[in-house]
């Protein structure tokens, strides 16, 4: 018999405190976790941005278009590597509810800007070739049931008019970190119905997208290609791809600061559940603490009962709580559309964060009971009437 | 024989909020080796606080306490303890087992200080159940026992280091008369047979009958 086994009957000593205690504290993990995994799927756009990759766009403000003419010029900047555009198509396939990101991108240079997109050679090139083809990512195929050849009908409401598109291409993400939702088409595709329908719209893009060839000079060509177009109808800004998704994000980033703060107040609940557990064992045992010291028990063995205890309760209900995680993300995940949250799994950082905390939070539980517990004379442990 | 316990004019006062309360007065107390002393007295005469005192689970306010030659006293909290777990055996009145400990792993808790091996410990504490007349029931929880025979564990417990002393408050103060002429009838062989020194705090006179002498307290002084 070793103490840590007293330690454990202690902890099973009244079974449904306990159990009730793990349960608490395994939900409480588990809005966590899944708190944390919402606030990662609201940053993935931020976490997939490439080093190497800049966006350009209007300097007054995103929905603003820049010429498309602007291209060979940013293109004869030293160290760029590729220049690729893209239009914010909008649209609404059945209805408006049926959310996906849409672009109209440049077919010649959209997967070399985005090589985390793996499309098969051969679909790629139909793609390429055929004017009005899409390609769109396998989650979003999945989602809708898309096959190569499906035409894909859609009502136009930044640019008006019916549209069809054929699936030529089904890119699958390198990794679960990688958006599989996309939804591409050819930009000519919708500038030739501009310049026939709406003159005055054609021959406009939304941002660039620039492939740099050494991304410690990011500064130095935005800082280019910002000059190029100084006093132009249409200034642009330059910035890395990370501070140009970080900037999308930012009009939200209360809500976020919000869930953040949430996550955290959710550490405090468990605290709370486990601190009020502990010392209410602790002061049941305070006669038991005074016998023990008389026996010859030291501060450290009490140390070891009551911190062990706290810890075997969090190990437990934290255990717990993150088995419970991952099903509850990928219940979801599976709920809702895969376009709300493209990117939604829980990231090894969140596992580590909630597994710390409910073990700090083990710590911090017994301290107040320990300390109790050593500053309890014996004689007042023995006349303790609990 | 030689003195084994030596009180000298011990004073000790307690404090309830700004009031001194004055337990035990220039106490001086010796005890020889192998004796059984009962000490009597009324509620609030000081016997239990003398004898916490001179278990070493409470310190004098004035006085010195020597133990076989040790002045307990001068002794820090963790010195202390481990003299406590080396020659002091402990019976309280209402046992004080850990229930969720059974009867073996009751009595086996203070040989968990010692650097014995399971299988020495295995030893004493089947031992030490074999004296109290309980080898049968060491896989019992104390729920499972009665109040004798949770007092016979108690004493097992006591006795498993093979301590020098052993220090009893009122052990047969929650028991029928039956159990309390059992345990007293223990005691007395631990003093007779084991050669152990024996203090017990009692108001019973049919239990202090069973010591070889019997001192009285009153008004925290010794007459």
């Amino acid at each position: 018999m070793k103490v840590f086994k007293l330690m454990f009957k202690n902890a099973l000593r009244h079974k449904l405190r306990t159990f009730l205690t793990i349960v608490g504290i395994s939900i409480a993990v588990v809005a966590f976790g899944f708190l944390r995994t919402v606030v990662t799927a609201w940053y993935a756009g931020v976490e997939m941005s490439a080093a190497n990759r800049l966006v350009t766009r209007n300097s007054v403000s995103f929905i603003f278009p820049i010429p498309y003419a602007y291209r060979d010029r940013i293109a004869q900047i030293p160290g760029v590597e590729t220049v690729s555009y893209s239009n914010w198509f909008g649209g609404v396939y059945i209805d408006k509810s049926q959310f996906f990101a849409r672009m109209a991108v440049d077919p010649e240079t959209i997967f070399d800007l985005y090589p985390e997109f793996i499309v098969p050679p051969d679909q790629l090139e139909t793609f390429k070739k055929e004017r009005n083809s899409c390609a769109l990512g396998t989650d979003l195929a999945k989602q809708y049931g898309f096959k190569i050849g499906d035409v894909i009908p859609m009502e136009g409401d930044i640019y008006p008019g019916k549209w069809e598109f054929v699936v030529r291409a089904i890119y699958q993400p390198r990794d679960k970190t990688v958006d599989g939702t996309q939804f591409f088409f050819h930009w000519q595709y919708l500038d030739e119905r501009m310049k026939a329908e709406m003159p005055g719209r054609a021959g406009d893009v939304g941002w660039y997208l620039i492939k740099i060839k050494d991304p410690n000079q990011s500064a130095v060509i935005s800082e280019q290609v910002d000059n190029l177009f100084k006093n132009s109808r249409a200034e642009t800004k330059t910035e890395t791809e990370r501070a140009f998704q970080e900037g999308f994000i930012q009009g939200t980033s209360l809500i976020i600061t919000l869930l953040n703060f949430i996550s955290f107040v959710i550490i405090g609940i468990i605290f709370l559940v486990l601190g009020n557990t502990m010392i209410m064992s602790a002061r049941e045992r305070t006669k038991e603490y005074a016998v023990l010291k008389t026996l010859g028990f030291s501060g450290k063995h009490l140390l070891g009962l009551i911190a062990g205890e706290s810890l075997v309760i969090s190990a437990f209900g934290g255990g717990l709580g993150l088995l419970l995680t991952y099903p509850l993300v990928g219940v979801f995940s599976l709920a809702v559309p895969k376009s709300w949250f493209p990117i939604f799994y829980v990231e090894p950082l969140t596992i580590v964060l909630a597994a710390i905390s409910a073990l700090a939070v083990g710590v911090l539980a017994s301290i107040f009971p320990l300390q109790k517990a050593l500053r309890t004379s014996i004689v007042d442990g023995l006349r303790f009437v609990g | 024989m030689g003195s084994m316990i030596e009180v000298q004019t011990v004073s000790k006062s307690y404090w309830r909020d700004s009031f001194e309360i004055p337990v035990l007065k220039n106490i001086t107390l010796s005890v020889p080796e192998g004796e059984f002393l009962a000490l009597m007295g009324p509620s609030g005469s000081g016997k239990t606080t003398l004898l916490n005192l001179i278990a070493g689970i409470d310190r004098p306010n004035a006085g010195s306490i020597t133990i076989s030659g040790i002045d307990i006293a001068t002794l820090n909290e963790s010195a202390l303890a481990k003299w406590r777990s080396t020659h002091v055996g402990f019976i309280f009145q209402f046992y004080n087992l850990l229930p969720v400990l059974t009867a073996y792993e009751n009595v086996e808790l203070p040989l968990l200080l010692t650097s014995l091996s399971k299988k020495e410990r295995k030893q004493h504490v089947e031992t030490a159940l074999s004296v109290v007349g309980l080898a049968d029931r060491m896989n019992h929880y104390p729920k499972q026992l009665s109040g004798g025979q949770e007092q016979r564990v108690a004493i097992a417990r006591a006795i498993a280091t093979d301590p020098t002393i052993l220090v009893a408050d009122e052990p047969t103060g929650d028991l029928d008369k039956n159990s309390a002429d059992e345990i007293l009838t223990l005691l007395g062989r631990l003093n007779k047979e084991f050669k152990k020194t024996i203090v017990m705090v009692t108001h019973d006179p049919r239990a202090a009958e069973r010591a070889h002498i019997a001192r009285h307290l009153d008004k925290g002084e010794l007459q």
